[in-house]
């Protein structure tokens, strides 16, 4: 659905670390940059020098950034990894479709939705009230251990099966912000034409929900991208997990390195997307706002 | 119109209140089918509240609402079935920014009546076309005029084909310039006869257009007539205060 607005806001759209100045501003910003460059190689500079001149840090080097240990361990550690970037796939595709229907399920009113409602707000509250690390132990080791017939007892799946639950139980309750950000005017109108609760939710107050909290929800797809590497407690061999074998081996700690420097390549970007995003969609709102 | 016609449109002793302020107080009220009729009286009088009770947007406390004789204020009648055969139109319009003008129309069409896209949309374009909208179809909500906003909401009211037709102040949200728009719309659907239940502060449309005027004060119909009646000879002093007001502020 592309909004009646864009136009002449592509040319001059947000930049990708903030918003883009007018050229005045820009050129002026010229010499500023070289100001911000110069000054965070000197502070950059200072502190790598403190690190590289204490006592220790040979010893750290040899642990933590040994080149060899480095090249050794990173083919396991990608493998690892890979493992990571197909859970988040899965995993957020499912907490976006689950927390819409806990959300709806919240936001039905009535007396005969009350058992949905007081489900969906029991769910909720349980949930979020757990760490997530204990929700993953539970789940992944307890549910295979009752061995029940036609369940399945796959590690993987209940770590997935745990992540899913406690993101849906947050990002429920970012889509009921957005619900509640709906003027009340609108489910009247949407009443008044003969729409059921359930179809003005779908078609009118949802579409509109969701707009309002798309930074809400990225802000989640980053946090849930790092929180995958959280099924490695349950023994499975993702990134962390691949790291600390690799660490178990040799006695080095280089492999938590080469993992550091995978995940902040793709959640780095990500942010970056998301600021980009969230900055285009607030102008587009402002343009529109009478 | 005979005297002897079924009422569309019924309410008996029917109250409201929110929490402790009385907002409706036992008004009777019957309008007859292709009957329209205006409620007039200062903000705060209920005109509102009685609409939205009628479109069974808000509970009532006490009495019935009746619609082609069936008490549509029964627990065990389904609203949603009930608001079907009506439409209502607001003040500040309320038409869904995130959708197209055609969409805004075809919704309840598609979704509540079952009609298909292509029938929908024919049937949406004709009126808009009757309406001069036509070249608005694929606009945007935020893209439109006032007046041509509550136009639209007017059409998406039409949409479902209601035989009654509700009007809450209307014109109250858009700049005097817009007005007659507005109003002319309503204009035609008199002249076709729709039952139309009116809320307006604009007396001089009431004046032509309605059937009857009744004048709201304190959550009673104090009382009401002919506009011929209502206008040139009050017999309450609360409606000839109002009108009085009305006068000196130059809208008659």
């Amino acid at each position: 659905m592309s909004g009646p607005v864009s136009v002449h806001q592509h040319a001059r759209g947000p930049g990708l670390f903030g918003p883009r100045r007018p050229r005045r501003a820009r050129e002026e910003g010229a010499r500023g940059a070289l100001v911000a460059v110069i000054s965070t190689v000197v502070f950059a500079g200072f502190a790598l020098w403190a690190i590289l001149t204490s006592e220790a840090w040979p010893a750290v080097q040899r642990q933590f950034f040994s080149g060899f240990h480095f090249r050794e361990s990173f083919p396991e550690v990608l493998a690892g990894f890979w493992l990571d970037v197909r859970m988040f796939l899965l995993a957020e595709v499912l907490i976006v479709v689950f927390a819409l229907l806990i959300a709806m399920a919240r936001a039905l009113r009535g007396p005969a939705f009350f058992p949905i409602r007081a489900l969906a707000v029991a769910f909720i509250d349980l949930i979020r009230g757990i760490p997530i690390i204990l929700l993953i132990l539970l789940l992944g080791f307890g549910v295979p251990a009752l061995q029940l017939p036609g369940v399945p007892s796959s590690e993987l799946f209940w770590g997935i099966t745990a992540l899913v639950i406690s993101y849906s139980a947050y990002t429920a309750e970012v889509y009921r912000a957005g619900i509640d950000s709906v003027h009340e005017s609108q489910r009247m109108s949407a009443r008044s034409l003969g729409l059921t609760q359930i179809q003005a939710l779908r078609h009118v107050i949802v579409p509109q929900a969701i707009r309002n909290v798309i930074p809400a929800l990225l802000n989640g797809f980053v946090s849930l991208q790092k929180d995958v590497a959280l099924v490695f407690v349950l023994g499975i061999r993702e990134g962390v997990r691949a790291a600390e074998i690799y660490n178990a081996r040799t006695f080095n700690y280089t492999g938590y390195i080469a993992a550091t420097l995978l995940f902040l390549l793709v959640s780095v970007p990500v942010a970056r997307w998301t600021d980009w995003y969230t900055e285009r969609d607030r102008r587009r709102k402002q343009a529109v706002a009478p | 119109m005979t005297a002897a016609a079924a009422p569309k449109l019924e309410l008996r002793g029917v109250s409201k209140a929110f929490d402790d302020k009385v907002v409706l107080s036992g008004i009777d009220l019957v309008v007859l089918p292709h009957e329209a009729i205006c409620l007039i009286g200062s903000s705060g009088s209920g005109k509102s509240t009685l609409l939205k009770c009628v479109n069974l947007l808000l509970d009532i406390d006490g009495g019935d609402i009746v619609l082609d004789g069936r008490v549509i204020t029964s627990p065990e009648v389904n609203p949603d079935e009930v608001r079907q055969g009506m439409g209502i139109v607001f003040q500040a319009f309320n038409l869904f920014p995130h959708m197209s003008v055609l969409d805004n129309i075809t919704l309840s069409p598609r979704k509540v009546h079952g009609a298909a896209r292509h029938e929908a949309d024919a049937r949406a374009m004709e009126l808009l076309v009757r309406f001069g909208l036509e070249d608005k179809a694929e606009e945007y909500p935020d893209r439109l005029s006032g007046g041509q906003q509550q136009r639209v909401a007017v059409v998406r009211a039409l949409a479902t084909e209601p035989e009654l037709m509700l009007f809450d102040e209307v014109t109250s949200a858009l700049d005097p310039e817009l007005v007659a728009e507005v109003l002319d719309v309503i204009r035609e659907l008199k002249t076709e006869g729709m039952t139309m239940l009116i809320a307006t502060h604009e007396m001089g449309f009431a004046r032509d257009v309605a059937d009857r005027v009744c004048f709201l004060d304190a959550g009673q119909i104090l009382e009401q007539g002919p506009p011929a009646e209502i206008f040139t000879s009050p017999q309450q002093p609360r409606t000839q205060q109002f009108l009085q007001r009305i006068v000196d502020a130059g809208r008659l």
